[in-house]
């Protein structure tokens, strides 16, 4: 077991689940309020100095009755030592945790993959948007264990809705309004993009 | 609203009476004022130096990048979620489809992490085939970096010396597996399929042969002025930055970390071969391209080293549960036929856990983690990617400088969109 959860509990008390060994790496269950705490804490203590992380991601179980994890990889460089920190949410309840990328810019992407396929929030982060699936996706998030594998709407509307969209729509507001070039624009695409409608077709007259 | 102007006095050169030239004024006229306000433009998702289907939105000011916006998922296949639906064996094929440059690693990632999770030791035969696996792969995907990043900065000799290798090295991995991209070479507990009899002795004259070209690219790019001039001081990280953005593989080392999964948690008992972990200095696409450059001749020596010392013996470990009898037996042999259906109708089931390995694929750290709950299918299936996580450093390294160079920065991460959107 990884000495780092004995210094865990005696720092966090409370805050620090139960520990696990599995496969030779040592998993530790963290409270969702202490998160950040404790990530920091790791991060910055002497003879701990987890500074990289290694990987962002989430597991649903097939049995409903386990609550969604928060799986978060990390890795002292120096010592050459890993440890595995996971945060319980429970699946019906509030699926919010928050963002670690106040400390580990490499968190980034990973949180918002996380967001994208298991609709899990990370407070604080800074631009929290969809990232593999465009951003009016609208049938849920995939990766979660009730998102049936081929998609929540049949195949025709699926090719309906990909015929449908709008080239214009895949720029996000935000990216049109920091170009001059935004208040040119038609007032209609201009009511639209606002809207952030995509996928209708055009009147046919 | 109109867009802000500058006023630019028009004239034309005339010649006076006396031979002397003259301004002939044309008077004022009204231009836009390219300087006063930022552009947007938008680079992919086709768009060759974009190196696949990735698509970037770029504020400019000037010819400045002030900010990059990257939008993936355009070939997003949903990988993981395919995962979770198939028996382990069946995950394989999927693999060789992420990091499409290197197929023969990430076959070994996964079959790695699959076996931890089972328990299972491999063969010393098998070890050996994996790191030749792995560090064939590495040599491809860097002669596809190396040839598309110098085409991308306008040199295009090393490209076609660079797919020339490459091409020897698919032909020896057509050999081997029957197939030059979805190789699928590994299973759990084992290898597809054994070397054939001439792949041995091929392999070794690529060795021989190949530092040659690595020096041919040495001496046309290393101090070649243009290429110097594209790639020094361009898209620098520092050692901490590159930590904090969880950068892995030749990008983390080119910014002076030396960290390599294969001496710092060795897998495929990479701590008994002799090679160097390759460090750069400076953190820019220069550096980049000198630890890619010289992490082939490193392949190269560990293939060398792996060549000397395969064993003989099996592939498979001797477990019937795990790996499938021969066909001739399972068509001959009422035990081997009922493993046969067991396998092929139930699957391998792993016991309850979850293991993560990494390995030191070619474009970083490939990390797979397996979830299990005791069937056959993964709970869970993760690819870390590598080329993800290194793409996501790119608005930080490119803000700042010339669109040009942007193109430049993002050919130095090597990324490949099969792996980055998975």
């Amino acid at each position: 077991m990884n000495p780092s959860v004995d210094a865990l509990r005696a720092t966090f008390g409370n805050a620090i689940g139960r520990a696990l060994e599995s496969c030779g790496d040592t998993i530790v269950y963290v409270g969702r309020d202490a998160l950040l705490d404790v990530m920091a804490w790791l991060r910055d203590t002497p003879g701990h100095t987890y500074d990289y992380l290694v990987d962002v991601t989430a597991v649903e179980y097939r049995d409903r009755e386990r609550p969604l994890e928060v799986v978060y990889g990390l890795r002292s460089l120096s010592r050459r030592a890993d440890l595995r920190v996971k945060v319980e949410l429970d699946s019906q309840g509030d699926l919010t945790v928050d963002s670690v990328v106040p400390l580990w810019r490499g968190a980034d992407w990973l949180e918002r993959e996380v967001y994208d396929m298991f609709g899990i929030t990370f407070r604080g982060h800074p631009d929290l948007r969809r990232i593999l699936m465009w951003e009016t996706y609208a049938e849920g998030y995939p990766l979660r264990k009730d998102f049936p594998l081929r998609g929540r709407f049949s195949r025709a509307e699926q090719v309906r809705q990909a015929l449908a969209a709008s080239p214009e729509a895949h720029y996000s507001l935000e990216e049109l309004s920091i170009a001059d070039a935004y208040e040119e624009l038609p007032a209609d695409m201009k009511e639209r993009l606002r809207r952030g409608t995509r996928g209708e077709l055009p009147d046919s007259e | 609203m109109s867009k802000r102007t500058v006023e630019v006095e028009l004239a034309t050169p005339g010649v006076g009476p006396r031979g002397e030239t003259l301004r002939v004024p044309l008077g004022v006229a009204q231009q836009p004022d390219l300087a006063a306000e930022h552009m947007l433009i938008n680079i992919g998702p086709q768009h060759p130096a974009t190196h696949g289907v990735l698509r970037l939105v770029v504020e400019l000011d000037g010819e400045t990048v002030v900010r990059v916006i990257p939008h993936l998922g355009y070939l997003h296949s949903g990988f993981e979620k395919l995962g979770e639906y198939r028996h382990y064996n069946q995950i394989i094929p999927l693999t060789d489809r992420t990091d499409y440059l290197s197929p023969m690693a990430n076959n070994v990632g996964f079959a790695l992490a699959a076996e931890q999770l089972m328990g299972i030791a491999i063969t010393p035969r098998c070890t050996v085939l994996r790191v030749i696996a792995c560090e064939m792969s590495r040599i491809i995907s860097h002669m596809v970096w190396l040839g598309t990043t110098s085409i991308d900065l306008g040199a295009f000799t090393p490209f076609l010396w660079a797919f020339q290798e490459r091409e020897r090295i698919y032909n020896l991995q057509e050999m081997w597996t029957g197939a030059r991209l979805t190789t699928s070479v590994t299973r759990v507990g084992g290898m597809m399929a054994d070397v054939p009899d001439d792949f041995v002795a091929g392999l070794r004259h690529f060795t021989q042969t190949f530092p040659k070209t690595l020096s041919e690219i040495d001496r046309v790019l290393t101090r070649n002025a243009v290429w110097v001039g594209r790639t020094q001081g361009v898209g620098v990280l520092t050692a901490a930055e590159a930590i904090n953005h969880s950068l892995s593989g030749p990008m983390l080392r080119a910014s002076g970390v030396a960290y390599d999964v294969r001496k710092d948690k060795p897998y495929l008992d990479y701590e008994t071969y002799d090679f160097d972990v390759v460090v750069g200095e400076h953190g820019d696409v220069y550096d980049r391209y000198l630890v890619r450059l010289e992490e082939c001749s490193q392949s190269n020596r560990i293939l060398q080293q792996a060549l000397d010392r395969l064993p003989d013996g099996p592939i498979n470990i001797a477990d019937p549960r795990v790996i499938l009898p021969p066909k001739s037996r399972a068509m001959n042999d009422m035990e081997a036929m009922i493993y046969h259906f067991k396998q092929v109708m139930e699957g391998v089931k792993a016991p309850v856990g979850e293991a993560y390995v990494g390995i030191e694929n070619p474009k970083g750290e490939l990390g797979t983690y397996l979830v299990s709950d005791g069937t056959a299918k993964p709970v869970r299936w993760r690819i870390r990617p590598p080329s993800f996580i290194n793409l996501s450093a790119l608005p930080h390294m490119a803000a700042g400088h010339l669109l040009s160079d942007l193109i430049a920065i993002n050919a130095s991460v090597d990324i490949v969109m099969g792996e980055v959107d998975r």
